[in-house]
């Protein structure tokens, strides 16, 4: 008002100073809100190991156990499900397991497991997170939202839209009958397939 | 202003279909608002500003919060120990509502010294009130949700306050709870409430305000009509475009608000008990009463006036009452002059002591009961309402005959208060506090006739700088 001729230069830097610094500002009162949106300590400490008791699992039976709010399955193979394991590169899309994401490294082998016997899966189809389905007559899984075949061992069978295997959560043996689902086992005894 | 705006591209081709170009030149950049704010203009885009706040902690508190009675306090907990940064939302909202009382107040009280409520802004003031009625509803539902003694316990004495409407007030007081005591729905209606019926009505109410506010144009602190003095083309020659001369300034405030309310959210959330009162940290039980228990600071000046009367049905009646009386302002108070700064000494001196009536109402509140609170309690519960009576008789110059009568007829009212409540034991206090309320009514309305204490100045054409 008093000036015919402001200093547009002192009033640009002004006004772009004024906006980094409050821009800066509005961004960072964001951060609490879309945290908050994230899990609470309460869901983080829900997370904890849980164990399980396998000594009444008879062959060839699951059992289904929750951990992180996901299902677990426990699996004892018979012989004949391990027989018809097998890594064959025409048959699955990652044979030999290499996808390090989908199991601890000592479930790196051709039962994906630490007792050849005993199976421990995440139950949650890698393609787009449905429950696969037990087929134990048919020695498979089988995700019947967009069919999905996996193996007894949880490798993905070639044809199948899921990309990656079942994963192997981190577990350990306690004692001959105790899984503890959720911690890595001390010394890993991992058995070549 | 007449030639057609030929923006083109995306914009233009949505200017085109809806007036936004339009929009922001009518209401922000040729909006012209007059040249002399000061200081007392920062409130009212601050209370725009915590509006929005309130929303938006709100939201999120609402994702976590569990409106029943068996889960609400402990889900309220919740946010404060378990969701990430959760007690900063939450003391972001519980801050909120004190701050938006604060500034409210002032916004106020600014409209009282300017006379922005006065002729052509009477709507304004109307929708005003309206939205601090709606604030005062929603503050008091919000703070029974997170279900501890002070929530149980206030809406406990807030609801009776209904039971003591004769006839009607016993079923209205259970059909507002929904049951017959304070419990679980009475806590999921004043959620739904809280959360979406009362917000959209501020909301609406809000663009209410604001759209007669730029209909008439803002009134300034010489309460002079910018409108009346404009260039040739038809531009306020004391007027400026709100932006960017008054969003530039806004921000100042808005910068200074925020530092102050980032303060209180970090180092002192609770206030000393006065934000958030320390009762409430323990879960609401329906069978102890806290031994002390008072409203949030924002309620306590009208608590008082409810408490001075000794009766439930008129206690309720009086607070009800000033409350209503805000509403007739404009047409209380019928001087044409409008700023404070043109007004007489007397009408300064009732201002005054009406502001400090009310501040020492809102500490008596907080306060227990004793008998010299509540003759205090009284004596400026009368007060309260003695300025409005002044304003009016203050609207236009009295003659002798007039000014006795109405001196008269107040002290009147108050005298046969007193003289049906006396006794052996309170003559002392009763004729003390008589005394000096006499005194006053006597002085604001006779003084006028012996002296130039009322005596107004000219107000000029042009806003002063």
């Amino acid at each position: 008002m008093s000036s015919d001729n402001p200093d547009n230069s002192r009033r640009k830097f002004l006004t772009g100073s004024l906006s980094i610094v409050g821009g800066t500002g509005a961004a960072a009162t964001l951060w609490p809100f879309l945290s908050s949106m994230g899990p609470s300590a309460k869901a983080k400490a829900a997370g904890a190991p849980v164990k399980v008791d396998i000594s009444n699992l008879k062959d060839g039976e699951k059992i289904d156990l929750i951990w992180r709010k996901k299902p677990i399955w426990v699996v004892k193979r018979t012989k004949n499900m391990l027989d018809s394991i097998n890594t064959s590169d025409e048959k699955h899309k990652d044979p030999m397991s290499e996808n390090a994401e989908q199991q601890p490294e000592f479930a790196k082998n051709k039962f994906r497991s630490l007792k050849p016997e005993i199976l421990v899966l995440e139950g949650v189809c890698t393609h787009l997170g449905c429950n696969p389905a037990y087929k134990p007559s048919e020695n498979k899984f089988f995700c019947a939202c967009h069919g999905s075949n996996f193996d007894l061992a949880g490798k993905v069978a070639n044809g199948s839209p899921a990309g990656a295997n079942l994963k192997v959560p981190p577990y350990r043996f306690e004692d001959e009958n105790t899984i503890v689902v959720g911690e890595l086992p001390a010394s890993i005894e991992i058995q070549k397939g | 202003m007449s030639e057609k705006n030929q923006t083109t591209g995306v914009i233009g081709w949505v200017d085109e279909r809806l007036p936004i170009l339009s929009f922001v030149r009518n209401h922000l950049t040729h909006y012209y608002t007059p040249k002399n704010f000061n200081f007392w203009y920062f409130f009212g885009s601050l209370a725009f500003l915590i509006l929005f706040l309130q929303i938006f902690t709100g939201i999120f508190l609402a994702m976590h919060y569990k409106p029943d009675a068996k889960l609400a306090f402990d889900s309220v907990e919740f946010i404060m120990r378990d969701v990430n940064l959760g007690w900063l939302i939450r003391y972001m909202h519980s801050t909120g509502a004190s701050a938006f009382f604060v500034v409210v107040y002032l916004h106020m009280f600014r409209a009282l010294m300017y006379g922005s409520f006065k002729k052509p802004r009477e709507l304004i003031w109307l929708f005003g009130v309206f939205i601090y009625l709606a604030l005062m509803a929603e503050a008091f539902m919000g703070y029974l949700l997170p279900w501890g003694q002070m929530s149980y316990w206030g809406a406990q004495v807030i609801i009776n306050l209904f039971t003591t409407i004769p006839v009607i007030g016993p079923e209205l007081g259970i059909w507002i709870r929904g049951d017959f005591a304070i419990s679980d729905p009475t806590l999921t209606r004043f959620f739904a409430l809280h959360i979406v019926a009362v917000p959209m009505v501020i909301l609406l109410l809000v663009i209410l305000h604001l759209s007669a506010l730029h209909t008439v144009g803002s009134n300034n602190p010489d309460g002079v009509e910018i409108k009346k003095n404009k260039d040739e083309n038809g531009i306020p020659l004391d007027g400026i475009p709100f932006h960017p001369y008054y969003t530039v300034k806004d921000f100042v405030g808005i910068g200074v608000f925020l530092f102050l309310f980032a303060l209180v959210v970090f180092f002192v959330p609770e206030m000393g008990g006065y934000f958030l009162e320390h009762a409430n940290f323990i879960p609401a039980n329906p069978l102890v009463t806290p031994e002390h228990i008072a409203p949030v600071w924002y309620f306590t000046p009208f608590y008082s006036i409810l408490r001075a009367i000794p009766d439930p049905a008129f206690g309720a009646l009086a607070m009800a009452m000033s409350i209503v009386v805000l509403f007739f302002l404009p047409w209380i108070d019928r001087n044409p002059i409008k700023s404070i700064r043109y007004r007489s000494t007397l009408f300064k001196i009732n201002l005054f002591v009406f502001v400090i009536g009310f501040l020492i109402l809102g500490y008596l509140g907080v306060k227990a009961p004793n008998p010299l609170y509540n003759a205090l309690a009284l004596r400026f519960s009368e007060m309260y309402f003695i300025f409005f009576a002044l304003l009016y008789f203050y609207s236009s110059t009295r003659n002798n005959l007039f000014s006795y009568v109405f001196s008269g007829v107040i002290i009147f009212l108050i005298l046969i208060y007193d003289l049906l409540r006396i006794s052996s034991d309170n003559y002392i206090m009763i004729l003390t506090g008589l005394t000096l309320v006499i005194t006053f009514v006597v002085f604001m309305t006779l003084s006028p006739l012996y002296s130039s204490l009322n005596k107004e100045k000219e107000v000029p054409d042009r806003v002063t700088e």
